[in-house]
């Protein structure tokens, strides 16, 4: 399965692989997913250690979103494994991943649409106060959880906007909305699909602050898809190219970005 | 204390404050306002129906549920009173065990529809939902033996609760001071208990996850709630609260049938109720409660009023005849569904 691409992986593979001392967070091995005849993601081993940042980047279709599903569980493996601390989650639902530590926010907006944004991240506090099979109590009695949740919305810088209605909120707000959600989770795994998308020129930096503290902390695992270059640039540790499924380049982002496989990937071509 | 009877959920709305007041009172005081069998059975009914509508909302409002089960449930409560009062005879004991048995099947097949539907989609689940409940209401007018089959059970109440029962001697207000007063109140007070039960319950943790998942279940799932668990347990609330109004009805009218709780007018009833009131607010459940069961025993009555107001007119005469009555109530409905496609709370608390 990787003989094709087994030339193409051997000019950056390696180099920027071993990273010494940190730990295996999350690991995927022969991860592939079938739709039909084809496979989206085809045979993809890669394993994430804590405290970096990973950016996955690759053209449109090359299926990068759907590697984030297979992780995350919402798209069950034809074949392959995930392993999440050395525990094999591949048969777990995703709320069971989730709840071990592995977060995940969309591409597409996907939020609470009628609720305010801070019931939005309050659920997602909630999550893991354990509080959820709570039937008797009020909700707002519980002020811990309103005030983590607050917490969160200041750090996306939209404390402002907390009784506010998701729907209704601008498009940027709602990313942003969506990183405070992700953030709420207190995750050992952030998984970010595009995080900057659709957003104007000065509200990317705030997303970007985040990540980069989050990263800064060192005892978090990153893995971001983004297609901004120079985003993934300065940001990552350690860059991951996927290509019609495969993981087709794995190195340090100068040498992956300087690599002839990113170049063809991102203008188009397809045979090497 | 107001807030923590309410839940928080305050009515946010003055005209829905003043409503809310009005029922409550109204409902108080319904035997000694309005004295007469009619009415005080029209006031029972719309206690049950509040009840029912409002574990109706639960599932359709709060969490997204659409089932065709629910009054299947409130069958089930019915029917398990009026067996043990028909089989045990007119005692409490034989309330309780009607009661208990009648929550335990409810739960129970909440729970089997819930774990193995509940992953399907909306409309399949309907489908399921409509399927069983129909099965079961063939099966509770076949099982003569037990159930009465079409013509149901006439069973006595426990004696503090007939009309021979005397509270004290004479009069207050008028009105005699017998079982049936007694009766009204137990109704009265269970009903209110219910629904302030179902008020904390949708103003709780649990119930701030069931909006997650009628929101956007994905997310709910990828934020780490498992839902089919968190529905499958809605699902059980619902029908044991369903199964409790069955009960109370079955305590009010000493008869059981098919048609007054299986049927499947009775769920177009509260899906009618749910839907006006505004779905996804516990007030609205009683709102539309209220006006469906006035508008069904008092239509007709208003109807022969204008019928004889506009005695001489030809066509306009004939439209207000009582008989049309339906007619009338789906015209309102349609009304009501177009101009408060949020229903009537909805509209009331937008306003502010």
């Amino acid at each position: 399965m990787r003989a094709c691409s087994f030339f193409l992986l051997s000019p950056v593979r390696g180099r920027g692989r071993v990273r010494g001392d940190a730990p295996t967070m999350l690991e995927t091995q022969s991860l592939t997913i079938r739709f039909g005849g084809h496979a989206a993601v085809d045979g993809v081993s890669c394993a994430f250690e804590k405290g970096t940042l990973t950016s996955i980047v690759g053209p449109n279709g090359a299926g990068k979103t759907t590697y984030f599903n297979l992780i995350s569980g919402q798209l069950p493996a034809t074949s392959g494994k995930v392993t999440l601390n050395g525990e094999d989650i591949t048969s777990y639902a995703a709320p069971r991943r989730t709840r071990l530590g592995l977060g995940r926010a969309f591409q597409l907006t996907n939020l609470f649409p009628n609720l305010s944004a801070l019931e939005n991240v309050r659920l997602a506090v909630q999550v893991k106060s354990g509080k959820g099979y709570d039937l008797l109590s009020r909700t707002l009695t519980h002020r811990e959880l309103i005030d983590r949740a607050m917490a969160h919305l200041a750090a996306v810088s939209l404390a402002d906007r907390a009784q506010t209605v998701a729907a209704t909120l601008p498009h940027g707000d709602q990313r942003k909305l969506e990183v405070a959600i992700l953030l709420a989770l207190e995750p050992d795994v952030f998984m970010f699909d595009e995080p900057t998308a659709g957003m104007s020129i000065d509200e990317v930096p705030t997303v970007l602050d985040i990540i980069a503290a989050i990263k800064a902390r060192g005892d978090k695992t990153i893995l971001l898809v983004e297609h901004k270059m120079d985003v993934v640039r300065s940001l990552s540790d350690r860059i991951v190219v996927l290509h019609q499924g495969k993981l087709v380049a794995d190195g340090k982002p100068a040498e992956v970005i300087a690599s002839d496989i990113v170049r063809e990937a991102y203008l188009g071509g397809a045979n090497a | 204390m107001l807030r923590s009877l309410l839940s928080d959920d305050l009515p946010r709305s003055r005209w829905l404050a003043v409503a809310l007041l009005a029922i409550l009172i109204g409902l108080a005081v319904a035997p000694f306002l309005f004295p007469g069998a009619k009415s005080l059975n029209v006031a029972a009914k719309i206690c049950v129906f509040i009840v029912l509508a409002a574990s109706f909302d639960l599932l359709l409002g709060y969490t997204g549920i659409v089932s065709f089960a629910h009054t299947m449930f409130f069958g089930i409560g019915a029917y398990g009173v009026a067996i043990a009062l028909t089989r045990l005879g007119p005692g409490w004991d034989a309330v309780a065990v009607g009661v208990v048995a009648g929550l335990i099947v409810a739960i129970v097949l909440a729970t089997l529809i819930g774990l193995f539907s509940l992953r399907v989609r909306t409309i399949f689940f309907a489908m399921i939902t409509l399927a069983v409940a129909s099965a079961f209401a063939i099966l509770a007018s076949q099982l003569s033996d037990l159930t009465g089959g079409e013509d149901g059970l006439n069973y006595r109440l426990p004696s503090v609760l007939r009309a021979s029962f005397s509270l004290a001697d004479g009069t207050l207000f008028g009105v005699r001071l017998n079982g049936r007063l007694l009766d009204y109140y137990l109704v009265y007070f269970a009903a209110l208990a219910l629904v302030l039960v179902l008020l904390r319950i949708v103003n709780s943790p649990f119930g701030s996850v069931l909006m997650a998942i009628r929101e956007n279940p994905f997310r709910a799932e990828a934020i780490g709630y498992r839902t089919v668990v968190y529905r499958t347990i809605a699902s059980c609330i619902a029908a044991a609260t369903a199964a409790l109004a069955g009960a109370l009805l079955a305590l009010w009218s000493s008869q059981t049938n098919p048609d007054t709780t299986l049927s499947f007018d009775i769920m177009v009833d509260i899906l009618l109720m749910v839907v006006i009131g505004g779905m996804g607010t516990m007030y609205g459940a009683v709102v539309g409660a209220v006006l469906l069961v006035f508008a069904q025993n008092y239509l007709q009555d208003l109807l022969a009023i204008a019928n004889k107001a506009l005695a001489g007119v030809p066509l306009l005469a004939n439209l207000f005849h009582p008989d049309r009555w339906l007619l009338w109530l789906g015209v309102a409905f349609i009304l009501c569904v177009y101009f408060f496609p949020t229903g009537i709370v909805g509209r009331l608390r937008q306003k502010r």
